[in-house]
């Protein structure tokens, strides 16, 4: 199956296409290789092409296109923000893990919304945002259906958007079955990012997956919708590789349905110039309702997460910043600010859009990303002798790449891995809010040990003297007396001295056990 | 008969109202309606009834038994 679509003759791929200047695929593929710096051929450059890549390992337009994205740009989503507009409903698949009645405003995952929105409504929005979140530079369209299942209401929200606020970046995310129908209209709106999920290069695969697509007016079941699905996902795939639109593939990791043949999903997406490859894990819980959720089917752990990452990287970008956000998040990545922009809130806010302000206040953000980027640098050397040992370190932060948040209050932790080769950020772990109205509960700690057990230590601004305790009990180092400085940069140094103990004979190093990836609610306004 | 939505399983997203050829589908009181005087249970159009094909909840979209079947002209 891959195999056929792999041999696919560029000709009938530009048969498919009708714009002008279409140049030929295998090129085009070829060069998008060659700007990461992870050439076909695989190797060399490959180290220094994660997406927390900075402009020396890009070309320029290619750095242009990311810098400011969140999604795109790992170093990006620290300091940005992003935001999507429910314009679009309807959607033309179904999927194992999607389950459309469920609506909750206490939830946070993909699909789910409190108000949909007409395309009028959501520009008045973006401005609103826009105007009071200068860091807000990407307003996606991610359903709660499907994009492109709603092509004149994301459309007529591209071209509104476009035109109040040029400067803001568009998006969307699709399931890739109407994508070859649509690419050169998402050219002529200059949408610069695409989201394709792909679960499968395999029927066999897919049709676990999903029950039904909905294609030439007729419900399709089985194989038969799997493989018509994942044709046209590859063919997307190659037309907005050949008109120079980033595409990033979303697959989620279902244990002993597709963990697997996610390998293979992963060559066939770099093949044809897929950007980055964002694998997430199940959301998947009883009260969700979704077949998945309902049949026991489980999502994986952390560790399964990140070997699956980990074995995908050396082929291409991998994100692992993604929070599964919902349809109508607002804010930094980590955050859901959506409850103050509700339609009634908008309508009765006086907007002003200030374009110049917002380009000082970006400027200003650049200059703070800059000087992490130099604290991270300045603390490399003297790393050689770590040799082997590589540990996970959590991080309690609101953003900023600081170490700026209470353990008590942290939503979730952000996880770097530290090693020979420096400090990496690899993923984050959801937890309910630890901290109510100041008092902590036992069973709330309980969750965060579980969350952050792959761990040797979490970074905190400020830590209470009970969880401390219970940290330390547990084998997890609470470590704050790196608050308010630079993320990287205090890792870095607090592994350089872990090195020094172990060098010393003060302590041995041991590996950490597995983590749990929490599947139930985010609670987005408690706190 | 013509067919009719399930008032309280319609999750209101809408797939329906645009895929529908004799345009009886609309919005009404939060969730939307067939009109049973302009469905022809897209007999003449499709061979399956198109809101039942996209309608994500199933049951949903089902045969009103209140009204006569639809009689092609």
């Amino acid at each position: 199956m891959t195999d056929t679509l792999f041999s696919q003759d560029p000709d009938s791929t530009r048969e498919a296409s009708s714009a002008d200047g279409v140049v030929d695929i295998s090129d085009v593929m070829q060069k998008v290789a060659e700007h990461k710096g992870c050439g076909t051929e695989g190797g060399s450059g490959k180290a220094s092409c994660g997406s927390s890549a900075g402009p020396a390992d890009m070309p320029p337009e290619i750095w242009e296109k990311v810098k400011n994205h969140p999604c795109y740009s790992e170093e990006a989503h620290h300091h940005y923000a992003r935001m999507h507009v429910a314009v679009a409903p309807a959607c033309n698949i179904q999927c194992n893990y999607c389950n459309r009645k469920y609506d909750c405003a206490n939830e946070s995952r993909p699909g789910v919304v409190s108000e949909r929105l007409t395309p009028e409504q959501a520009s008045k929005k973006v401005l609103a945002v826009a105007s009071t979140i200068p860091q807000m530079t990407v307003l996606g369209i991610a359903g709660p259906g499907d994009p492109l299942a709603n092509p004149q209401k994301t459309f007529e929200t591209f071209r509104l958007i476009s035109e109040v606020a040029p400067d803001i970046k568009l998006c969307l995310s699709t399931n890739g079955l109407a994508l070859p129908d649509w690419v050169d209209e998402i050219a002529k709106y200059k949408v610069d990012h695409v989201t394709i999920t792909i679960n499968m290069v395999d029927p066999e695969v897919g049709q676990h997956i999903y029950p039904w697509i909905f294609w030439e007016n007729k419900r399709l079941q089985g194989y038969e919708a799997a493989k018509i699905l994942t044709e046209r996902q590859l063919l997307g795939l190659e037309m907005l590789t050949e008109r120079g639109i980033l595409a990033k593939i979303n697959s989620v990791m279902i244990p002993g349905i597709n963990d697997a043949h996610l390998v293979e999903v992963n060559k066939a997406v770099k093949s044809r110039g897929a950007f980055l490859h964002n694998i997430m894990p199940l959301i998947s819980a009883p009260e969700h309702g979704t077949v998945f959720g309902l049949n026991g089917q489980r999502g994986p752990s952390a560790q399964e997460l990140k070997a699956l990452q980990d074995a995908c990287e050396g082929d291409m970008n991998m994100m692992r910043h993604c929070r599964q956000c919902r349809a109508d998040a607002v804010g930094l990545l980590g955050e859901d600010r959506s409850a103050e922009f509700t339609t009634e809130k908008i309508m009765a806010m006086d907007i002003e859009y200030d374009a110049e302000g917002r380009k000082a206040y970006q400027q200003a953000v650049e200059g703070e990303r800059q000087a992490k980027v130099a604290a991270k640098a300045s603390e490399l050397d003297g790393l050689e002798k770590a040799g082997d040992i590589s540990v996970l370190v959590a991080v309690a932060t609101k953003g900023h790449g600081i170490i700026n948040e209470h353990f008590g209050h942290a939503k979730e932790f952000q996880v770097y891995e530290l090693n020979a080769k420096g400090a990496k950020f690899v993923g984050h772990r959801r937890v309910d809010l630890y901290c109510q109205g100041g008092y902590g509960e036992e069973d709330a700690l309980d969750t965060v040990i579980a969350a952050i057990n792959d761990c040797h230590a979490v970074f905190v601004a400020k830590i209470g003297g009970c969880p401390k305790a219970d940290l330390e009990a547990a084998g997890v180092e609470p470590v704050d007396q790196y608050a308010h400085e630079y993320i990287e940069q205090s890792a870095l140094v607090w592994f350089k001295d872990y090195l020094g103990k172990i060098e010393r004979g003060e302590i041995v190093h041991q590996q950490r056990g597995d983590a749990a990836i929490r599947q139930g609610a985010l609670l987005s306004q408690a706190g | 008969m013509a067919y009719k939505i399930v008032a309280s399983q319609c999750t209101n997203c809408t797939a329906c109202e645009a895929l529908c050829p004799n345009m009886a589908i609309s919005e009404a009181k939060g969730t939307f309606v067939i009109d049973p005087a302009l469905c022809t249970e897209c007999i003449g159009h499709f061979e399956d009834p198109q809101c039942v094909a996209i309608c994500p909840v199933d049951d949903t979209c089902v045969l009103d038994a209140s009204v006569p079947r639809y009689q092609p002209a």
